[in-house]
């Protein structure tokens, strides 16, 4: 994606990226307003500087909100940008946001080239996999982790942290030489395993801190009402948990939806490879790529997590326990 | 990756430390099996071809030939496998480590050194057929021996080639070389200068991966910059041959400014955009990136491939690293391997995967071809140096990578950038390096 730059210029100071410039433009208005406002409200009385000093604040976190959206936002919407242009427009000295004339040449040529829905297909199927099994694993585990605190699970919590820290490289001939024993080599549920593995410590560590949040009064309450330990869980404990799991299970599935190496190595069938691994297909020497088709295949590629957030989204923000207990 | 033990690893030790393995098995399968449907064994027996090819037209030609094979020999089938040279290396390692290697491999020649002396690859000895062996010259087959054994056979080659805006050449009224009569590097440096007006550079050098670069176009001036003594051992010496081509072009960044600084740190399919734009009136790149050219430049874009500048007595030798098609060393069925390679490399084929690429063939007749000697898109004047083209001076050095990524490739581009001057470039490319080839030579 190297190219999908602002384009090379001999003098980058003076070709600010537009993304960037956008961003200054969109952040120095209000703040020139809330200055603004901030000194009538000084001015008016002296009682209420607490309250200025807190709708600054919040003004000031919107801002970096806004910020940071400008961020993540500039390389999808150039990805869309590129993925519409016909060839002659991805290499100009001055390129567009819009693409003068827009094709859908990339996509028919991408989907051509390369069997991109069998390959989706295959990344769904192991993605979904791994969050579902990763999820029904971590859940007991997190839940015993959170509530039962002794020396063994202040252990497993640090173990937990530690694990994240190994890279790839490290364990990837033994992982292969472990899953060829097992004959699970070339076979997606081989991958499904080893994307289990690798995102459980996480998953366990993200619930286990929803986990906590879910107030023991509540558990207490069942309990003197009359339900069995078994009823607390089902009837009351897991609802609440719902957003942490669903937010678990949608951060490991994106985990394993992106995941390249071990993909790479582990599958050696054509018919079986993921995503990942296909769109390095239109990427050949020295960094030099065939963009458009690269380009839409990517953005096939980033839907289902765009799709899936959209969804879900409103289950993670929860508030479910809002009022449940007083304290 | 050069540091790696080759000792084949075997299982055992891991396995026995793990007793609860059927168990574990057995729990994998059952929670994995409710949500992946059970996959046939692949391929039935087929042999594997690992391809590299990434262009469409390239890949479809290799799908076709491929499926003429198998149309052929119904008993030897072939299966393609589609690989990418992002991670071929890394691929190819834990495939060969865990024994599911590829049976026919594409790979470069210049990743071959570590398979090869590793004993993944087949020796290619006794399996090359005589009309392989003949068909390709051998300065090509040297491309792919190692330690006096062929490991792969070499079929496409990318020479470094000038591409230049014809309209901008003409109006600064600059004598066009040809293969027959090239520019020397003077020539060169003065067409720069005379090309370089208002906001035109003359010449964008994009030297992000400027080793082989320098390496590869100083064989032109006799630069060889490594040298195998008696008893086999490699040492570097940087000679005044050796200086010709990075003065060359620093100068022409540094002294006369006659190319862009900025491009220094950019690859070839950045400077594209400048070249399009009138910015760039040459760009030294790979003769490949004549498809990229053909696809994005603009309507009514004039451009002309020219050779790169001769040395002394017209000397247009150039290093090159072939792409070659390996058999593994695990591979049962060396022979009809080899047949299906044969097949592939046949002339007529031979010339499909060349134009599907934009690269030159090694074969003989496939470069008499007359699709590969039309002026059309540069062909000819491509063709016409392809006897000039030798093994890339390093890739048959062991600790090259090394020396390339540690010393050389920040040595480079601090020179060509003017941060430091040609006798602290040799100090370093010298005795920074000979210190990191003495570690792999012991």
């Amino acid at each position: 994606m190297k190219r999908a730059g602002p384009g090379p210029t001999d003098h980058p100071t003076d070709h600010p990226t537009p993304g960037h410039s956008r961003g200054r433009a969109a952040l120095s208005r209000p703040s020139a307003a809330l200055s603004r406002r901030r000194a009538a409200l000084s001015r008016r009385r002296a009682g209420v500087p607490r309250r200025g000093r807190r709708r600054a604040a919040r003004a000031g976190q919107y801002l970096a909100l806004l910020g940071y959206l400008v961020f993540l936002a500039f390389p999808l919407l150039w990805l869309v940008s590129t993925a519409f242009k016909p060839p002659t427009e991805l290499a100009t000295l001055h390129p567009t946001w819009l693409p003068e004339r827009p094709t859908f040449d990339n996509f028919r040529r991408a989907f051509d080239e390369q069997p991109l829905l069998r390959a989706a297909g295959n990344s769904l199927l192991t993605a979904g996999s791994a969050a579902a099994i990763s999820v029904l694993i971590a859940t007991p585990m997190a839940y015993v982790m959170a509530r039962h605190r002794s020396a063994l699970s202040r252990a497993a919590t640090g173990w937990v942290v530690v694990s994240q820290a190994f890279p790839f490289v490290l364990v990837i001939i033994p992982l292969f030489l472990i899953l060829k024993e097992f004959r699970l080599i070339d076979e997606p549920a081989g991958l499904v395993l080893v994307y289990v593995v690798w995102s459980l410590p996480f998953a366990l560590w993200m619930l286990a801190g929803y986990v906590r949040a879910v107030p023991r009064e509540l558990e207490e309450a069942a309990a003197v009402d009359g339900a069995g330990r078994l009823r607390t869980l089902v009837s009351v404990t897991a609802p609440l948990l719902a957003p942490g799991i669903v937010a678990t299970a949608l951060f490991t599935f994106i985990t394993a939806w992106n995941e390249f190496f071990f993909a790479l190595v582990l599958l050696k069938t054509p018919e079986k490879q993921t995503m990942p691994v296909v769109l390095t297909h239109f990427i050949g020497t020295e960094g030099v790529a065939d963009l458009g088709p690269l380009a839409a295949a990517a953005l096939l590629a980033t839907l289902p997590s765009l799709v899936l957030f959209a969804l879900i989204q409103r289950r993670i923000t929860g508030g479910l326990l809002a009022g449940a207990v007083k304290h | 990756m050069a540091g790696s033990p080759h000792e084949p690893a075997r299982t055992s030790p891991l396995s026995r430390r793990l007793p609860r393995r059927r168990l574990l098995t057995a729990a994998g399968a059952a929670g994995v099996g409710a949500l992946v449907p059970g996959c046939a064994s692949g391929g039935g027996g087929g042999l594997r071809f690992l391809s590299l090819a990434w262009q469409q037209e390239s890949v479809r030609a290799n799908k076709r030939l491929v499926a003429e094979w198998n149309e052929a020999h119904p008993r030897s089938r072939v299966t393609y496998v589609q690989g990418s040279w992002t991670s071929v290396h890394d691929q190819l390692l834990t495939s060969f480590e865990g024994g599911e290697a590829p049976d026919i491999i594409h790979d470069a020649s210049d990743d071959l050194a570590d398979f090869a002396y590793g004993g993944y690859l087949a020796d290619l000895g006794d399996l090359l057929p005589d009309r392989l062996r003949r068909e390709i010259p051998p300065h090509s087959w040297r491309t792919a021996t190692f330690g006096g054994r062929v490991y792969g056979v070499p079929f496409l080659q990318e020479p470094r080639m000038i591409m230049a805006n014809r309209r901008l050449l003409a109006a600064a009224d600059v004598r066009l070389p040809t293969a027959r009569e090239p520019w020397t590097w003077e020539e060169f440096a003065d067409a720069a200068e005379r090309l370089t007006r208002g906001a035109t550079y003359g010449v964008a050098w994009p030297l992000k991966e400027p080793v082989s670069a320098t390496l590869n176009l100083s064989l032109s001036t006799g630069g060889h910059l490594f040298h195998r003594g008696d008893d086999g051992k490699v040492t570097i010496r940087y000679t005044a041959r050796d200086r010709v081509v990075p003065n060359a072009i620093r100068d022409q960044v540094v002294r006369e400014k006659s190319a862009s600084r900025s491009t220094l740190g950019m690859s070839g399919a950045d400077t594209l955009p400048g070249f399009f734009g009138d910015r760039y009136a040459m760009v030294p790149l790979g003769f490949s990136y004549r498809q990229q050219i053909v696809q994005q430049a603009p309507r009514g874009f004039d451009w002309v491939v020219l050779p790169a500048p001769a040395g002394p007595g017209g000397d247009q030798r150039q290093g090159v690293s072939p792409q070659t098609l390996s058999i593994a060393a695990d591979c049962r069925r060396k022979e009809e391997a080899m047949a299906f390679v044969e097949f592939l490399l046949r002339p007529a084929n031979m010339v499909r995967l060349a134009r599907g690429d934009w690269l030159l063939p090694t074969g003989t007749t496939a470069l008499a071809d007359p699709a590969l000697r039309t002026p059309r898109h540069g062909w000819a004047t491509g063709t016409a140096l392809a006897g000039h083209l030798r093994s890339a001076p390093a890739q048959s050095v062991r600790g090259y990578p090394e020396w390339k990524d540690k010393v050389a490739t920040p040595a480079f581009q601090e020179f060509y950038s003017g941060a430091i001057d040609d006798g602290e470039l040799r100090d370093r490319l010298v005795s920074d390096g000979n210190l990191v080839l003495a570690r792999y030579q012991r």
